[in-house]
């Protein structure tokens, strides 16, 4: 899958998700900060990922992650990683 | 102790019938019935396949769609018609001295089973974080306090279909105690989810009319066979007398009393000689400073089960005598079906409206007397009669019983 590709999916998911417009979701956007998520809307969001992708993101891995970009570049990885 | 004088200054409501105070009115008094088959999910395989639902609920026009997604049914309800009833009672924010008294029979039990369902089928780690806080039966509380910045007096008595008459009787003793200056108080439920549905079928408590819905809750009629499941939320704003004068709020009705009992006999069955409803009757109507001739209107628990309408017409006439038969008594729960921990409050909304309008809803499907029922319940059609004073009652599973006894606000 090529990085335009995943972006787009996570910028679709984060915005039905976190029930904010897709032109928000821009790769620098921050969850917490920026897009207004609270604890509970991240673990939500991990596992509504983790669906639309096929993929498991463990906890310790999923704390790390605080923007669209490095959820994208994680993915990225992670689906390199399966191939 | 200097008690304060407690004043009704806004309403919203969610039912069947209505989604607003004005359409709820005029169905109220035209007797329409909200019964119809159930389309919240397919009822084919259940014995009961009727309900009393609110169709198109215009949730958008009180959230946005992520909020929506955060909250059960039942909280949907209370938010909305606690944002109604804000504005009625032209209410813009919250403060120390605002509080929230708003209950569930059942809480989030659908969003419980939905989630019981995703974890049999994909396993523990797909069980939303959502959860817990849509599924406490104090959700609707809490979200309604967040939304108003409510940050005084908050409580959740649960009591069954008892719930938000006694969060009512709770606010109102709140505010005379000068506990809270004003309180957003009521109750809201969605309970018509299959589990509930067949659970409470199983009882044996609902009506199984299946093939006549609108026919199906006829409360005091002789072929009643059980209740009907209603959903919704009523929402009412209860403050001092001063604190409504000073805001130039508009103001509904003054509550004289409450008082509540328990039969503490069976956990579903009234207790049969009623002796717990009659003290308390009696202990509101002396708090009230009322004579049993002074009572104008009771919107009766009424539930359309053989055994409560029974008991309560026993009771009302052990306590009003020959007045009782003088005394309109209805049960608009024939229009709107039972709406469990809401019931108490939508129908104290259809208890103190009539002070204002002088017209008194009906009990429909009231076609065939019953010996045992012998009272006055407006029959089919409203009727108009001046309306100064009206008694609301509730009973929950669990034998909680509520009274609350209103006046028509004159000086």
């Amino acid at each position: 899958m090529q990085e335009q590709e995943i972006l787009q999916k996570v910028k679709e998911v984060v915005a039905e998700r976190l029930g904010v417009e897709i032109e928000r979701v821009t790769p620098q956007a921050r969850y917490q900060e920026d897009l207004s998520a609270d604890s509970l809307d991240v673990v939500d969001l991990v596992m509504a990922i983790e669906d639309a992708f096929q993929i498991k993101i463990p906890d310790s891995d999923a704390g790390k992650i605080k923007t669209v970009q490095e959820t994208v570049d994680y993915l990225k990885k992670a689906l390199e990683d399966r191939a | 102790m200097d008690y304060k004088r407690v004043v009704i200054t806004g309403i919203g409501v969610i039912t069947s019938i209505g989604q607003n105070k004005e359409d709820f009115w005029e169905n109220l008094i035209r007797g329409h019935s909200g019964v119809t088959r159930i389309s919240l999910f397919d009822p084919s395989s259940f014995p009961v396949r009727i309900a009393s639902e609110v169709k198109d609920f215009c949730w958008k026009d009180y959230f946005s769609s992520k909020e929506a997604n955060r909250l059960d049914r039942f909280t949907q309800f209370a938010l909305a018609a606690a944002i109604q009833a804000a504005h009625d009672a032209n209410l813009r924010e919250g403060g120390e001295d605002v509080g929230v008294i708003v209950s569930s029979g059942v809480g989030g039990l659908g969003t419980l089973v939905a989630q019981q369902e995703i974890l049999s089928q994909r396993g523990s780690e797909r069980v939303s974080p959502f959860l817990v806080p849509m599924m406490i039966v104090n959700a609707a509380c809490a979200q309604i306090a967040i939304h108003f910045r409510a940050q005084g007096y908050s409580s959740v008595p649960v009591t069954a279909c008892a719930s938000s008459l006694h969060a009512l009787g709770e606010a109102y003793q709140a505010i005379k105690r000068g506990q809270a200056r004003l309180i957003i108080a009521g109750g809201a439920e969605a309970p018509i989810v299959p589990l509930a549905m067949a659970a409470f079928a199983n009882m044996k408590a609902l009506s199984f009319r299946n093939e006549e819905p609108q026919k199906a809750s006829r409360p005091f009629d002789l072929y009643r066979d059980g209740f009907v499941m209603g959903e919704g939320a009523g929402i009412l704003i209860l403050e001092s007398l001063e604190s409504a004068l000073e805001r130039g709020a508009h103001i509904y009705a003054e509550i004289l009393s409450y008082a509540c009992s328990t039969d503490a006999y069976h956990v579903t069955a009234p207790e049969p000689s009623g002796q717990a409803v009659v003290r308390m009757i009696r202990k509101a109507l002396k708090e009230a400073a009322l004579s049993i001739e002074e009572i104008d209107y009771i919107n009766a628990h009424g539930t359309s089960t053989p055994l409560n309408d029974k008991v309560e017409t026993m009771v009302l006439k052990e306590v009003f005598r020959d007045q009782a038969y003088a005394i309109p008594v209805s049960s608009t729960k024939s229009m709107i079906g039972h709406l469990l921990g809401a019931a108490g409050a939508v129908e104290t909304i259809a208890t103190l409206l009539p002070l204002e309008k002088n017209i008194i809803p009906p009990t429909i499907n009231l076609e065939n007397p019953d010996p045992d029922c012998d009272l006055n319940y407006v029959p089919q059609k409203a009727i108009f009669k001046e309306v100064k004073c009206a008694m609301k009652l509730s009973y929950g599973f669990g034998g909680h019983n509520a009274c609350l006894i209103l006046r028509r606000f004159e000086g």
